[in-house]
């Protein structure tokens, strides 16, 4: 039996888009039949999304879990608003690029100290570094603005500066803004995942010892990604700002931190695409149970805690395993 | 000129001398045999030259050069690796990915995030050379936590060799698989080692595999070196066979 | 002087009441290797029962009568620990680690709607207790003895279960089982009972340190995530799993405290954060724990 080599290398990217081209086109589409409510709640979950797959490039890559990634996001929602406070900005490429310098610093300098650290250190280390930054926004109030937050206007996409409605704004041309962006974070961490330093990744997740000793710098390569996770995440918090229209010191807070990592368990963290199912339907499900239930969190934990109890592999996980039981099924019966 | 010479190399974990004031020395091109009763140091030995740990005191010289105080990247830039005794792989990634890391880190490819690991033909095929040389080829996709333990063993040796070292450690390549799978396994390490003319330092207890594979003996005993010598001379020396009988014969 | 020790007193009794919240977790941790992100909502649990039964349902019984209640809150806490232990908990210790910190995140979203439910979203007193305990005289000040109660309170705490872990068979026990569960069960010991005992234990230690201070401040909402941000400081800095380091931590970070309400009130949870980071750079596993 002859075996490829370059067959079992990797999945190829034509396999991939196969299965990516369909949604992409659905989401495309999407902003022309539904109405302008639901197509902002896709754009909140496509912004998550970007949040959720950088958080699990540490998760799942690297088998690190942060609880603080909300000092990313937070990080970029918060640099937006200051470039629009303090230097009068509103075009939401320089926003972007400004939210992008900011969380690279303070992932740069968070991760330097966090990935000497595994396991719940690890965990405990991210929690308490993004409780700083909360508290720091929470009482600074005189240029945070404090639990008030600070306004953001509507920005400028491309050099053209939106006039009239504000809602038709967001689900039409904000919108296609988000989902380029978001496409276009996809395929780069699709990248990266799959490049020789995802591997590596993998290398160290799975056994550090032996990983350093083919080579892989442990420390660099956990930090790396450390950086490239905390940047994704404060682009999500940059383009999440003209969303909501205001940021406040919950999106520092270390719940908002919990909230990436039930999105992303929700989805299925075990495989690429589950954060990003995750993240989406995530943001419909928090949306629908604030407006039916005042104890929503009741709900969302119950929630939790039933899907790590009986669903662990998360909603990709079981979609791929019903199609597997269809498939099979069809096999045996022709 | 010698490979590798260590020179009054010592490690202490608190109250037990581990490696005491050892000269070791490798030469080029040979397979040679750490042998000694447990806890007589070789694995402590082979953690210090790897760099899993810095010596008390004592220098380690790799092809002339210190490397004392080298990162264990540096020492594997240099050209020393090493295996495990307990097979030490990435489980969640195929036997191919094993192999195919350890080529890329040599290339230093393991920085490229930008790149496809899968588009690196280069990479692919000579690791899937490697497997054949070990005759893995046929277990390249399987993942490598689903392996056999004589398969784990190969893939192990197969990981630290991808590295395309001088020097290569081996910590017991044969422990824990059957007597039967032992000679297969030495057969293939020492073929492959001998091929393409590197050095083979490798810890054994099993003694038909040590005087049948290597060409020099270092006997080891409470951390300090007690003989060196060919196999005839090793076999044939008083002190080691009084030490080592009853100790190591029965491992 | 009598400044300085109007500042000690203060920081002893945020100490007692970190210390007690922080053990709890610490122990649990300890024993079980588990870091429960819900024991805060135990404290807050605690506070509430016993607000409601000081504040609420007895409310005007003699003072005396009020003090027997006090433990309420503890019980409570410790009774939903027995409960939730064997049903949620045991079935993750064979998982990654990664599952357990999320099913007690999703216990601490459950539990804390669920106190809303139960009380309202309305803070719940049980000043009583507080305003008729009186108070001494500090230099010219007066200071509440509710407060002092508090401190001996965590004092006594602290003598007892310093007691019950190196002096009774239990904690022999439960020390055996901390250093090596699988020894510990090839040993004979019932591992799950000790676990459900550990974790009862370290929620009737939160419980507790909420039922002493809800006299002075009330159960409100959110206190829960507040005690357990708090409880993470003194463990990271004592040392997780380690009972020493938690007294050790909850000393630090009252005084910390005290001195952070007095002189730097905007940064005071960041220097004490800055604390637990400095501490995890230069000892990972805290002053008191073992790596």
């Amino acid at each position: 039996m002859s075996v490829s080599p370059l067959a079992l290398a990797a999945r190829s990217p034509r396999r991939t888009l196969l299965y990516a081209l369909p949604v992409i086109a659905v989401l495309l589409v999407l902003p022309w039949v539904a109405d302008q409510y639901s197509t902002i709640l896709l754009a909140y979950g496509l912004v998550m999304a970007i949040a959720a797959l950088g958080f699990n490039l540490l998760l799942v890559y690297t088998g690190l879990l942060s609880f603080g990634h909300s000092a990313y996001f937070g990080v970029g929602a918060y640099a937006v608003a200051m470039m629009v406070k303090y230097l009068k900005v509103s075009s939401m490429e320089l926003f972007v690029v400004g939210a992008i310098v900011a969380s690279a610093a303070v992932s740069a300098l968070f991760g330097f100290v966090c990935v000497r650290y595994t396991r719940i250190f690890f965990s405990i280390l991210t929690l308490a570094l993004s409780q700083v930054l909360w508290s720091l926004a929470f009482k600074f109030f005189w240029i945070t603005g404090g639990t008030d937050g600070l306004r953001v206007p509507t920005p400028s996409l491309l050099g053209v500066t939106p006039g009239g409605d504000k809602i038709a704004f967001l689900a039409r041309g904000y919108y296609y803004y988000v989902l380029v962006l978001f496409l276009a974070c996809a395929a780069v961490m699709w990248v990266i995942v799959n490049s020789p330093f995802g591997k590596a990744l993998q290398a160290i997740r799975d056994n550090e010892t032996r990983a350093s000793f083919v080579g892989v710098q442990i420390w660099r390569c956990r930090w790396v990604a450390f950086v490239v996770s905390g940047v994704f995440t404060g682009l999500a918090g940059a383009l999440w700002v003209p969303l909501n229209g205001l940021t406040t010191p919950d999106i520092l807070h270390w719940q908002f931190s919990g909230e990436i990592v039930f999105m992303t368990v929700l989805g299925g963290f075990r495989t690429f695409a589950g954060p990003i199912v995750g993240a989406v339907v995530f943001n419909y499900l928090k949306t629908y149970a604030v407006g039916y239930t005042v104890y929503w969190q009741l709900l969302l934990g119950v929630i939790l805690v039933t899907l790590v109890l009986s669903l662990p592999t998360g909603i990709v996980g079981m979609v791929e395993r019903l199609t597997e039981r269809v498939r099979r099924r069809r096999a045996t019966a022709s | 000129m010698s490979l590798l010479v260590t020179q009054g190399l010592t490690k202490q974990f608190g109250e037990l001398r581990a490696v005491d004031r050892v000269d070791f020395t490798v030469r080029p091109a040979e397979v040679l045999a750490l042998i000694g009763s447990n806890g007589a140091g070789k694995t402590t030995l082979v953690n210090l030259i790897s760099g899993l740990f810095p010596p008390d005191a004592g220098t380690i010289h790799f092809l002339g050069v210190d490397v004392t105080a080298q990162t264990v990247h540096d020492r594997i830039k240099a050209g020393i690796a090493r295996s495990f005794q307990l097979v030490n792989l990435f489980d969640q990634l195929s036997a191919l990915d094993n192999v195919a890391l350890s080529i890329f880190s040599r290339g230093d490819k393991t920085r490229k995030l930008f790149a496809l690991a899968a588009s690196d033909r280069a990479v692919w095929e000579e690791g899937f050379e490697i497997l054949k040389t070990f005759g893995l080829e046929a277990k390249a996709g399987v993942l490598a936590g689903g392996l056999s333990q004589g398969e784990r063993k190969l893939l192990d040796v197969a990981v630290a060799y991808a590295l395309r070292p001088k020097l290569l450690f081996l910590d017991e390549p044969t422990s824990g698989v059957s007597t039967r799978e032992k000679a297969p396994i030495m057969d293939t390490v020492t073929s492959i080692v001998r091929s393409e003319g590197i050095s083979a330092a490798i810890i054994e207890h099993d003694m038909d595999v040590v005087f049948r594979y290597s060409d020099r003996i270092v006997v080891m005993h409470q951390g300090a070196i007690l003989a060196d010598g060919s196999p005839e001379e090793i076999r044939s020396n008083a002190t080691v066979t009084a030490t080592l009988i009853g100790t190591a014969t029965g491992a | 002087m009598d400044f300085l020790l109007i500042h000690l007193l203060n920081s002893l009794l945020f100490a007692s009441v970190l210390f007690l919240t922080a053990g709890g977790l610490s122990l649990i941790y300890g024993v079980m290797r588990i870091v429960n992100l819900a024991h805060g909502n135990l404290y807050a649990f605690g506070a509430y029962v016993t607000a409601w039964a000081i504040g609420g349902v007895l409310a005007g019984a003699p003072t005396p009568l009020l003090y027997l209640l006090l433990p309420a809150g503890a019980v409570a806490a410790a009774l939903l620990g027995a409960a939730l232990e064997p049903t949620l908990l045991r079935p993750f210790y064979k998982r990654a680690e990664e599952y357990q910190l999320l099913v007690t995140f999703g216990l601490l979203m459950i539990l804390e709607d669920l106190m809303r439910l139960l009380w309202g979203p309305y803070p719940l007193s049980a000043s009583a207790l507080w305003e008729n305990s009186g108070s001494v005289t500090i230099s010219g000040n007066p200071y509440p003895n509710y407060n002092l109660v508090v401190i001996a309170i965590g004092l006594v705490a602290a003598v007892f279960l310093w007691a019950f872990v190196y002096k009774t068979k239990f904690g022999v026990v439960l020390r055996a089982t901390s250093q090596d569960m699988r020894m510990a069960s090839a040993l004979g010991i019932d591992v799950n009972r000790v676990y459900v005992q550990a974790f009862t234990l370290g929620c009737f230690m939160a419980g507790l340190g909420g039922a002493m201070i809800v006299p002075r401040d009330s159960a409100v909402l959110g206190m829960g995530v507040d005690a357990l941000v708090l409880a993470f400081i003194v463990v990271v800095i004592g040392g997780l799993g380690s009972l020493e380091g938690a007294l050790a931590g909850a000393l630090i970070v009252g005084v910390v405290r005290e001195l952070g309400i007095t002189f730097f009130a905007e940064i005071e949870l960041a220097v004490l954060y800055l604390i637990a980071v400095l501490v995890l750079l230069a000892r990972p596993a805290g002053l008191f724990g073992r790596p």
